[in-house]
């Protein structure tokens, strides 16, 4: 079945990479509150999110008080944005390269092959042990990726078995249906990172639908009115 | 009745306000305005849905420049970087999108707008090559709208600049390359629009100055040309019939209403339908699925990486194919200079449509199906080539035709069309125009 | 005839209900742009209140933090400094504090919580100068020989006592302003924000 199929995802590979689709967890407080912890505890260490306030997560449902104490380390107020305290300049130097900000990650990963947040998901488990890398990480879907895989405590140890596929050989503390719920609930965390706004705009967005509708009840008789003379 | 009829002056009645009006109207052509370009400009009473997007090019203007205004007080075109990392500008806009109360909404509205505004104007042009708008004696009116397509032109590429994502910056890169093909003046000329041997923070204030000051005086100057030699000549209509022709005992049109109220109250009905599909996109899919924001632009500029693949935006692909076609060196210039000659070329060829067409008729109502046929297969070039600009120049469509020789096919069509105009559209069958307009 | 005024009015109506619909949506899109205009999320982060800590000040010394882009004075006066108050209260233009220039819990003899901690908006009330410490009694900082200690502001030569009380007959018109504040321990302070509301 595999052999019958290879030639196929061999010609969709050069045009398009097989995305797996994330969970959609936008209007799951719950998930994104998760999603945040795992982003502060797990991200913030290399990666900013320098657009975004602390102040701003009272959008999933958090107080100021629990953003203060549970998600902040380095910050002090909480109108402060989601700033590491490494300068990019030293983590040039450190890195090879800056590890960049995810505020708008899941919107720049966007593409013909799927949402940011599919790719997002897929990136994040498709990690393995690759002796020949520095970090000893690789990626399937992002060869010769600079990041480790942070995650690998939860997730455990992927290899690529001789069919080219990834395997875990070694649990981590999670389950992988555990492993999936909690990178799920992360990427739906960056997508309402990169646009906190969406829910509000697709909210007002129906109001003022609902008002040109009632505006073109009033329009198209008017047009009628006058042009009902016009022969 | 055109604008140019003097109108008799505002007579006061003895009230205040009458006297207030009779003065000011002796010193302004108040009424003369109203009356010349409204309640008594005559239009043909038999204007179609492709009529509407004249009045919507000039409500999308209007949203462009009260958004800019705005989206001007809290952006910065600056492009060094801040304390994290992130170009200034590329942060601003963000800034915009985020911190700035209802910022999002009027920068959507602006990028929307941009797109929208294509999306009308080339309606608005199709409408004119449909009932032959640009014939005698509309032909500078179609000059000056050929002129306000090369400078909205001009405006959408140095506004696609300001955000100063990846795509802003290498899609300028190319284009102000383009230039650096030019023989002799090429290279140093490039350098002098940019400012600088890269696109870099020069170019960027540079652009910002043009696009929200310079482009836009020239723009709204042409705007006003383009209606005053429309209402000196009177409306085309879908008859192409001239309505001034057949005249009541008044002098007035027998075929024209007065464009106020009737047009006011048509128009509003069509901004009514435009401002709900502008909604659902600004509202709903602001990044327009890729086409309207580009997703390699929420990445700041990184003069060092170029994205694998870069295309303008939606609006400029079917130029941008016709460039990508010429791939052969003629008379020992480089390939480059003769794609810029052909993307030039494609838009300033439609100026000369008015001296191409030599048809007896005007509308496609009475024209013959060879001009029939030929529209539509532009109509459908200039779609794909569209299409094919968005992609890279290795697309095949179902993995098996190549794209490339396609475009080349579709730009040789898109020029043999308008250089065979004179003796097609001399030869087509055609019916007779009718004395009056039909409804 | 009678059936074209009746035309008339049905036409009537609706241009006045379009219109006063359409006004309505045209005020309605002017609340986004005009909002646009109002403090940014980085500006109220920026104005957030800030917690101060004035263990460390020792009596008779002041330090100064940012408050909405504005130096915020905290003092802690010594009873020597304090003594000078209630002498000054012929001196200074507003001495019991009437105009509303401090929170309610501020309007008292010391114009403080705490009598011997002073807080206080350092711009002088006149055109918006940050008047400078003169702390030493008499003519020793270039003060008259009876300066019994206090702020003057280069500007225009305004003066202010150790309760920023400004004396009379000078340009300043007020007080200096007591920004909101509260204790939130006995060494701490939040500047911007009180629970009593003022």
């Amino acid at each position: 079945m595999a052999l019958l199929f290879a030639p196929l995802t061999a010609l969709a590979s050069g045009a398009s990479v097989h995305l797996d689709k994330a969970p959609d967890v936008q209007g799951d407080k719950a998930a994104l509150q998760s999603g945040a912890r795992t982003f502060v505890n797990y991200c913030l260490n290399c990666h900013g999110a320098s657009f975004v306030r602390y102040n701003r997560l009272t959008d999933l449902g958090l107080t100021e008080q629990q953003i203060k104490e549970n998600l902040m380390f380095t910050a002090v107020k909480t109108g402060e944005t989601m700033r590491i305290s490494a300068r990019p300049e030293e983590q040039k130097i450190w890195f090879g390269a800056a590890p960049p900000d995810l505020s708008l990650v899941a919107r720049a990963r966007a593409s013909e092959d799927g949402s940011g947040a599919d790719w997002l998901y897929t990136y994040l488990r498709s990690f393995y042990v690759d002796e020949n890398r520095p970090t000893g990480w690789n990626n399937t879907l992002f060869a010769n990726v600079g990041m480790p895989n942070v995650l690998w405590q939860l997730q455990g140890q992927q290899v690529l078995n001789k069919e080219h596929h990834l395997e875990l050989a070694v649990p981590g503390t999670l389950t992988p249906a555990e492993y999936d719920k909690q990178v799920g609930d992360l990427v739906g965390f960056l997508v309402w990172l990169a646009e906190p706004d969406a829910g509000f705009r697709k909210k007002i967005g129906f109001g003022v639908l609902a008002f040109l509708v009632v505006l073109f009840a009033f329009a198209y008789p008017l047009k009628k009115a006058y042009w009902k003379d016009v022969k | 009745m055109a604008s140019n009829t003097n109108f008799e002056k505002y007579k006061s009645d003895g009230s205040l306000q009458g006297n207030l009006l009779e003065w000011f109207d002796a010193r302004f052509p108040a009424t003369s305005m109203w009356r010349g370009h409204l309640s008594e400009y005559y239009a043909p009473k038999n204007f179609n849905f492709w009529y509407f997007f004249g009045s919507l090019a000039m409500m999308v203007l209007v949203i462009q420049i009260l958004t800019g205004i705005f989206l001007v007080m809290h952006y910065k075109p600056d492009a060094s970087v801040n304390a994290n990392g992130i170009p200034v500008a590329f942060a601003s806009v963000e800034y915009i999108m985020r911190d700035v109360p209802w910022g999002w909404l009027i920068r959507y509205m602006h990028s929307t707008g941009a797109s929208a505004f294509f999306i009308v104007v080339y309606l608005h042009m199709f409408r004119g090559m449909l009932y032959g708008s640009y014939r005698q004696p509309r032909e500078l009116i179609w000059i000056f709208g050929t002129l306000l397509f090369l400078c909205l032109m001009a405006e959408a590429f140095m506004g696609y600049l300001l955000p100063w994502g990846q795509m802003s910056f290498w899609g300028a890169q190319v284009i102000v390359n383009l230039f650096s093909a030019i023989p002799l003046i090429g290279e140093p000329l490039s350098i002098w629009i940019r400012g600088d041997f890269v696109v870099g923070d020069a170019t960027l204030n540079r652009f910002f100055s043009f696009h929200v000051i310079a482009v836009p005086l020239v723009l709204l100057g042409l705007v006003a040309a383009h209606i005053l030699a429309l209402h000196e000549v009177g409306s085309n209509n879908p008859d192409g019939v001239e309505i001034k022709k057949r005249k009541d005992v008044h002098g007035n049109p027998l075929d024209g209403i007065p464009f106020h109220p009737y047009y006011t109250v048509k128009d509003i009905v069509g901004v009514v339908v435009f401002l709900m599909v502008f909604s659902i996109i600004v509202f709903f899919a602001p990044e327009g699925g890729g086409y309207f924001l580009e997703y390699n632009n929420f990445l700041p500029a990184d003069p060092l990486k170029t994205p694998p693949h870069i295309a303008p935006v939606w609006y400029f692909t079917p130029y941008y194919s016709l460039l990508r076609a010429m791939v052969w060196p003629l008379f020992g210039i480089d390939a480059k200079f003769w794609g810029v000659v052909a993307m030039g070329a494609g838009v300033v060829i439609l100026a000369f449509l008015p001296w191409l067409d030599r048809s007896p008729v005007k509308s496609i109502r009475y024209r013959g199906p060879i001009f029939k046929t030929l529209l539509a297969l532009f109509v459908i070039a200039f779609a794909i080539l569209g299409f094919l600009g968005t992609k890279p120049p290795s697309y095949a469509f179902f993995g098996v035709i190549p794209g490339a020789p396609v475009a080349q096919v579709l730009s040789a069509f898109y020029f043999l069309y308008f250089l065979t105009m004179p003796w097609w559209s001399k030869i087509d069958k055609y019916k007779p125009e009718p004395d009056r307009v039909t409804m | 005839m009678s059936n074209e005024s009746k035309v008339d009015c049905g036409r009537r109506r609706l241009v006045v209900a379009t219109a006063a619909v359409g006004g309505v949506g045209a005020l309605a899109a002017l609340v986004p742009f005009l909002s646009s205009m109002l403090p940014s999320e980085r500006a109220k982060a920026a104005g957030a209140p800030v917690e101060v800590d004035i263990g460390s000040i020792e009596p008779g010394q002041m330090i100064t933090v940012e408050w909405r882009g504005k130096p915020v004075w905290i003092i802690n006066r010594n009873p020597s400094m304090l003594e000078t108050l209630p002498k000054l209260d012929d001196s200074v233009a507003d001495p019991k504090s009437e105009k509303n220039m401090q929170p309610a819990y501020c309007k008292n003899e010391t114009r403080s919580i705490k009598p011997e901690i002073l807080v206080a908006v350092g711009i002088c009330t006149h055109l918006g100068c940050s008047p400078s410490a003169k702390f030493k009694k008499g003519a020793d900082e270039g003060m008259d020989s009876n300066w019994l200690g206090g702020f003057l502001c280069p500007c225009h030569g305004s003066t202010f006592d150790f309760a920023g009380r400004v004396f009379k007959s000078k340009p300043a018109p007020d007080n200096l302003e007591v920004p909101p504040h509260m204790y939130l321990s006995d060494k701490r302070i939040l500047i911007g924000e009180d629970k009593k509301g003022a």
